[in-house]
């Protein structure tokens, strides 16, 4: 079975996935500014500082928006299509990118209350999703 | 500002084939169009001396290096921006300011592409990628697209503003009109509201008619001085105004997914110009989806923000209506290369020139033309007007 394509941590972003690996969904937040923000950065995308932190985040958010995907993008999401793609507005302010899985796609909404979930896609990656909360 | 842009003109403008043309590669494409264009100006190769040009697939790094190589030029300006299918309307922006300040004389800004041919004839995704290094990461694993990204905003356009998918058809089936009158267009057989609305889902709420064609093309501006310029084969249009912008590169952190940066662009082109939105006879709105279009008219501030789906209503932006939009039928149903925005200029051109036979706008005078780049994350709106 063909994977997706899977990310290859660097130096901002190896905390943020070793962190999922252990389904715990970290943020990051600037000292100086007070921000938080994502995705992870070397310095705050708000003051261009580099004394960031890493935090717990509550995994809780709501979705901004979605799409229900009929058609494949690469190989590797050929079994899981349709999927819902969605951006998520985090309880802490920023918003990613992720899927809405563990309910029927035709039930997303705009404004539903999400929370995290762990999907382990391999044994070296895990990806932080969001199902109904 | 006093606007040393004015003082700029676009002399030649050329498509090269277009569709499927699998026996020739994007180079070719983008010098045979840049031939065809230095022709249609009454220039040669030889008095090139500024080359703005980008290829974003494969072959195509150090993009103004490989294709001067490539057609035997030596530019003393070279511009390799490269923001997506906007960048080529952004070209316009900076060979004028090169030409005004006297750092070149003869730009040449041209593209080609195989998109269709290099899938091997067939639509749809082409990634094979398995693992993503960069930001890119945070949005390559979930399944993200093209066409995913941008219906994204189209959800959420209709969630804020109650905008409909009908409204979104009104463009692709007004479009199609304009294309009906092109030979050059691909797909020229009419389409109804209910064909768009019909036609599959690829990522709600986007039906397959929603999105644009994906064929292989090549295309090319020349431009010079408005000086130089009445001297030359064709009437010189000229560069009225010009802005340009870029709010994000990834969807998840476009700061407002119903607000493009052509409020931006859009803005300074106008205030340089001096012009209004009542001047601009005819508009070349850089169409990849139909919500493209939607956003951008909104942005521009042809119509209020949540308003533009009763802006486009009732065929308003088809043949005989009052708003002439993507004339020579657009990305939705002329051509598609992967990158637009220099298809805007080409056909901006020659309405202002009346060149235009039977799509021709009635007295055309001034056009505006607003490139889209990346996923709705950068724009160049140039406003171009008649000597």
């Amino acid at each position: 079975m063909a994977l997706p394509p899977l990310p290859r941590p660097y130096q901002d972003t190896a905390a943020y996935w070793q962190a999922a690996r252990e389904h715990r969904f970290i943020i990051q937040k600037c000292s100086d500014c007070g921000e938080y923000q994502f995705y992870p950065r070397g310095v705050c995308s708000h003051c261009l500082s580099s004394a960031l932190d890493w935090q717990e985040a509550s995994g809780k958010g709501e979705v901004y928006s979605f799409s229900i995907n009929y058609r494949a993008p690469h190989p590797g999401f050929a079994e899981q299509t349709p999927f819902v793609l969605a951006l998520v507005t985090l309880a802490e302010g920023p918003r990613m990118m992720t899927n809405i899985v563990d309910c029927d796609p035709e039930a997303v909404k705009i404004g539903m209350a999400v929370t995290v979930t762990f999907d382990d896609v391999t044994e070296e990656v895990t990806l932080p999703k969001f199902r109904p909360a | 500002m006093a606007n040393a842009l004015r003082d700029v003109a676009i002399v030649g403008v050329a498509e090269s084939d277009l569709g499927r043309v699998p026996d020739k590669s994007k180079f070719q494409l983008s010098a045979e169009a840049s031939r065809l264009a230095l022709d249609d100006a009454g220039l040669s190769v030889k008095d090139v001396d500024g080359l703005f040009t980008t290829i974003i697939t494969e072959g195509g790094q150090f993009s103004s290096m490989m294709m001067a190589e490539y057609m035997g030029i030596t530019p003393r300006f070279t511009d390799s921006t490269s923001i997506g299918g906007s960048s080529f309307v952004v070209y316009v922006e900076h060979a004028a300011m090169a030409i005004a300040a006297g750092l070149c004389d003869v730009a040449l800004i041209c593209h080609g592409s195989t998109n269709i041919s290099d899938r091997g004839g067939k639509g749809g995704p082409v990634s094979q990628s398995t693992e993503v290094f960069g930001p890119t990461q945070f949005e390559e694993p979930y399944g993200v697209s093209t066409v995913g990204s941008y219906a994204l905003a189209a959800q959420r356009h209709m969630h804020e503003y109650g905008t409909t998918s009908e409204q979104l058809a009104e463009i692709a089936v007004a479009t199609r009109k304009w294309a009906s009158l092109n030979p050059k267009a691909r797909m020229r057989d009419p389409i109804t509201i209910d064909d768009v609305m019909n036609s599959r889902v690829i990522a709600s709420p986007l039906h397959l008619l929603d999105c644009c064609l994906v064929t292989d093309a090549g295309g090319a501006v020349v431009l010079t001085s408005l000086e130089r310029a009445r001297d030359l084969k064709k009437a010189p249009v000229r560069v009225l105004g010009a802005g340009e912008a870029h709010t994000h590169r990834m969807i998840s952190q476009m700061p407002d997914l119903t607000q493009t940066a052509a409020a931006i662009s859009g803005k300074l082109a106008f205030e340089r110009s001096g012009l209004t939105h009542a001047d601009i006879d005819v508009a070349e709105i850089y169409d990849s989806f139909t919500i493209t279009v939607l956003l951008t008219l909104e942005s521009l501030g042809f119509c209020a923000k949540g308003e533009g789906g009763a802006f486009v209503a009732n065929q308003r932006t088809a043949p005989g209506g009052d708003f002439p939009m993507n004339t020579q039928g657009g990305a939705l149903s002329y051509t598609h290369p992967g990158m637009f925005g220099i298809f805007t200029i080409i056909e901006a051109v020659r309405q202002v020139r009346g060149e235009c036979d039977n799509r021709q706008v009635p007295g055309a005078r001034i056009a505006l033309c607003n490139g889209t780049g990346g996923t709705l994350s950068s724009t160049g709106t140039i406003i171009l007007g008649r000597d």
